[in-house]
């Protein structure tokens, strides 16, 4: 059901890293000619526009960059309120979009967090983030 | 002021707005359109070029150009959200100064409220990422932006929560404003938790609603009946699409488009007299007017506090009621044009600013994603 939301987009560029995610294992690109981490996956490095771009796997750690609580949600996500969506800054550079889990009192802005491989489907695993 | 006079908005006006069940956008926009013409003084073979932006149609200028008959000689379409029609004046201008045709019209029109539009795309692309955590668009993205403001510089709900107020306050001075029922600051903090910070009383309203803004060249503009609201600068810009991808969460590229765009008008912030700013949330204005220069990064809290922004206050902001009070139908940065050009004609009633004769309009498209920056001024 979640998955359905975006199917339709894992394409060549993006299929490494849900693949990864599968295996239990979070994968980011990284860049050969100017040495930065880059995610989301692209075929070109959005710092220098190289095209010396590997895939490598992310230690996993990070810290909250901000967080909301959620109380009004629409579609598969509506029967879950509330939960906490938080964006992470991976500790090599890059940030991406996540849940965060764990009590809400423990919950803030520049917290340590660690991935923790959340299986939403037989076919789909999440990367979410737990306060260490 | 260094501008030299080059074009102007001549005409403008909003169709029927709030609820307007059986119209669809090619109504609004033709109705506005009409309006705005009688507005202006015009005719609609004076009209040589054609803007609009929405996700109603794969090509909207050809269904609306064909539906009101005009085959123009300049198209633009720029879509880049709420902000999409402060861009447009700023094309327009360009367009002018460059000769390319003498009278735009710049339309929008959502049935937001009663028959939203299904923009959905065969592949959402990079929004892969994004989609199965479960953010509401785009509030979650402006809670987001909220909560890393609070975290950095001690911005309270409360302060916030006075935009809302002095926006509502205006509101009650409009009678097109949808919601004319005065609040206090507790009504906002004591509404529905939407996602946190935001509350519901944070949020713009959801709404039907066009608009139609007719922008000319000085030759024409000072030929008809009305003053001419001179569009004396214009900046735009925009940093990303995904909020994870916004640079700073706390800095909008406000601080780009505003810049050019005062640079342009060669004035600064305190010579405006009011300020017309998008107001999805009440953080974004907050964010809006740290990046415009008004006050400093981290001040906004403190800036908007004491009512500032309402009737009588030393800031007068949103002199509508706002996309908090008096409509918002998806794309609501027309109807801020539609407002400074009324304030700075002096047409606003019991709401007119006194003798204002330099307004901002700043319209914020996406997840603070884009930005574009309008200064007008009368003679």
């Amino acid at each position: 059901m979640i998955r359905d939301l975006i199917s339709a987009a894992i394409d060549e560029e993006s299929k490494p890293y849900w693949d990864g995610l599968q295996e239990e294992k979070l994968f980011i690109q990284y860049c050969s000619d100017c040495k930065k981490s880059i995610f989301y996956p692209r075929t070109l490095c959005p710092h220098c526009f190289s095209d010396e771009i590997s895939w490598q796997e992310a230690l996993g750690t990070g810290t909250i960059y901000s967080f909301t609580t959620v109380h009004q949600a629409s579609g598969p996500f509506k029967d879950e309120t509330p939960f906490v969506v938080g964006v992470v800054e991976l500790d090599e550079g890059v940030r991406m979009m996540t849940r965060i889990l764990g009590e809400k009192d423990q919950i803030a802005i520049d917290k340590k967090v660690a991935v923790v491989f959340k299986k939403i489907a037989d076919d789909f695993v999440l990367p979410y983030f737990e306060v260490i | 002021m260094a501008t030299d006079r080059i074009a102007a908005i001549v005409g403008v006006a909003e169709s029927d707005l709030g609820k307007t069940p059986g119209k669809n956008v090619l109504q609004l926009q033709a109705q506005a359109a009409k309006l705005a013409l009688e507005d202006a003084g015009l005719e609609k073979q004076d009209i040589d070029a054609v803007f609009t932006a929405g996700n109603w149609a794969w090509a909207p200028n050809l269904m609306l150009a064909e539906y009101l008959g005009i085959q123009p000689k300049y198209t633009d379409s720029t879509n880049i959200g709420g902000s999409s029609f402060e861009a447009h004046v700023g094309h327009a201008a360009a367009g002018i100064k460059a000769g390319l045709f003498e009278v735009a019209l710049i339309t929008y029109g959502s049935t937001n409220r009663t028959n939203p539009s299904n923009s959905q795309f065969k592949s959402p692309l990079t929004a892969q990422y994004e989609l199965p955590y479960g953010l509401p668009t785009p509030v979650g993205a402006y809670a987001l932006a909220a909560m890393r403001h609070m975290h950095q510089y001690g911005t309270t709900s409360e302060q916030l929560a006075e935009i809302a107020v002095a926006t509502r306050k205006w509101a009650t001075l409009n009678e097109k404003a949808y919601m004319k029922e005065e609040i206090t600051i507790e009504d906002v903090l004591n509404s529905r938790k939407i996602a946190e910070p935001l509350n519901l009383l944070d949020c713009c309203l959801v709404s039907d609603g066009g608009g139609a803004v007719i922008v000319a060249s000085k030759e024409v503009a000072t030929k008809l009946p009305k003053k001419p609201v001179w569009i004396l600068g214009h900046g735009e810009s925009h940093s990303h699409n995904t909020i994870t991808n916004m640079p700073d969460f706390t800095v909008t590229s406000a601080r780009e488009s505003g810049k050019r765009a005062f640079e342009m008008a060669g004035i600064t912030q305190a010579e405006i007299d009011v300020a017309e700013i998008y107001d999805s949330f009440t953080i974004t204005v907050l964010l809006t007017l740290e990046a415009l220069g008004f006050c400093k990064h981290g001040e906004g809290g403190a800036f908007v506090s004491g009512q500032r922004t309402a009737p009588g206050g030393d800031f007068p902001m949103n002199t509508n009621g706002g996309g908090l009070s008096y409509c918002h139908p998806g794309m609501y940065g027309i109807f801020l044009l539609i407002e400074a050009a009324r304030q700075l004609r002096g047409e606003c009633g019991s709401r007119q600013v006194e003798n204002a004769s330099l307004a901002l309009v700043h319209g914020t498209g996406g997840v603070l994603s884009s930005t574009s920056t309008v200064i007008l001024g009368r003679d």
